[in-house]
């Protein structure tokens, strides 16, 4: 075998195990967005799976040769942009809402010293006492 | 030679920014609070894009394409750390809280307003209904 043989056969399975990785990585992302909790985490799994398309569309544009498709993934970037951007300003003026801080759902780790004292905020902590 | 060479870098590179992105997508479903999901998705996210691009800047045959995916990485980097700032202050002014493990919180009392009355900022009766520990004093 020759050495342009076993690059184009290296690209094709690596290729294939791109694609494989990438729709793990697009399933594992839509399972974030479902289970939530809060819509900040809602929001932050929209632009990461805005960032998975565009791995994708660079994949398939190798595969089928078509570098056409750059500009599909650069028109898809700024649209993921200024989704997540407005999504920002949507949570900045919405609030908190009420049950929010039930729904956050932050699970409890071994030895915590500030469990059961509500909010995870530290503050204060070097004054007052 | 050059080719087989630029196609095998290629393959390389798409390889470890797929790799990128589910170890992204993996830190996004284990990690405990919104913070720290940010902390995987913004930066792992925009890496693993980012190479999928270069690659397919190595593999183009014009330098216009090569340019038009260079340009495409250079925006990538430029806007992934703004959103992801941007919705970290934007939940952290909301009032959402950090995970009870985090060691440090350096700006317990951010007041954030955007300059009109119409947007609420976070209530001072709310925060120090939400931060107050009896026992602490």
């Amino acid at each position: 075998m020759s050495y342009e043989d076993f690059a184009g056969l290296f690209l094709d399975v690596c290729l294939d195990v791109a694609l494989t990785l990438l729709g793990v990585a697009f399933l594992l992302t839509v399972i974030r967005i479902i289970k939530g909790p809060t819509l900040p985490d809602r929001v932050l799994g929209l632009d990461m799976l805005t960032s998975v398309a565009i791995g994708f569309i660079a994949v398939i544009a190798i595969d089928t040769g078509y570098t056409l498709y750059v500009d599909l993934g650069i028109a898809l970037g700024l649209v993921g942009f200024l989704a997540t951007v407005a999504f920002a300003r949507f949570i900045l003026a919405r609030g908190k809402t009420g049950d929010d801080s039930d729904r956050q759902d932050l699970q409890a780790i071994d030895d915590d010293p500030y469990s059961g004292r509500g909010s995870g905020n530290i503050v204060d902590a070097g004054e007052g006492r | 030679m050059i080719e087989a060479t630029l196609s095998i870098l290629a393959a390389l590179l798409i390889l470890v920014g797929s790799a990128f992105a589910a170890v992204a997508a993996l830190g996004l479903l284990r990690l405990p609070d919104i913070y720290t999901r940010m902390h995987a998705a913004s930066k792992a996210g925009a890496v693993g894009s980012g190479m999928a691009l270069l690659a397919l800047a190595l593999v183009s045959d014009s330098g216009a394409e090569a340019l038009r995916a260079i340009a495409a990485i250079a925006f990538f980097l430029l806007t992934a750390p703004l959103s992801a700032h941007l919705l970290a202050k934007a939940a952290y002014a909301v009032g959402y809280n950090l995970w009870p493990g985090s060691v440090l919180d350096e700006m317990p009392h951010l007041a954030v307003t955007t300059g009109e009355a119409d947007t609420p900022g976070r209530q001072d009766d709310a925060a120090t209904e939400d931060i107050h520990h009896p026992d602490w004093d």
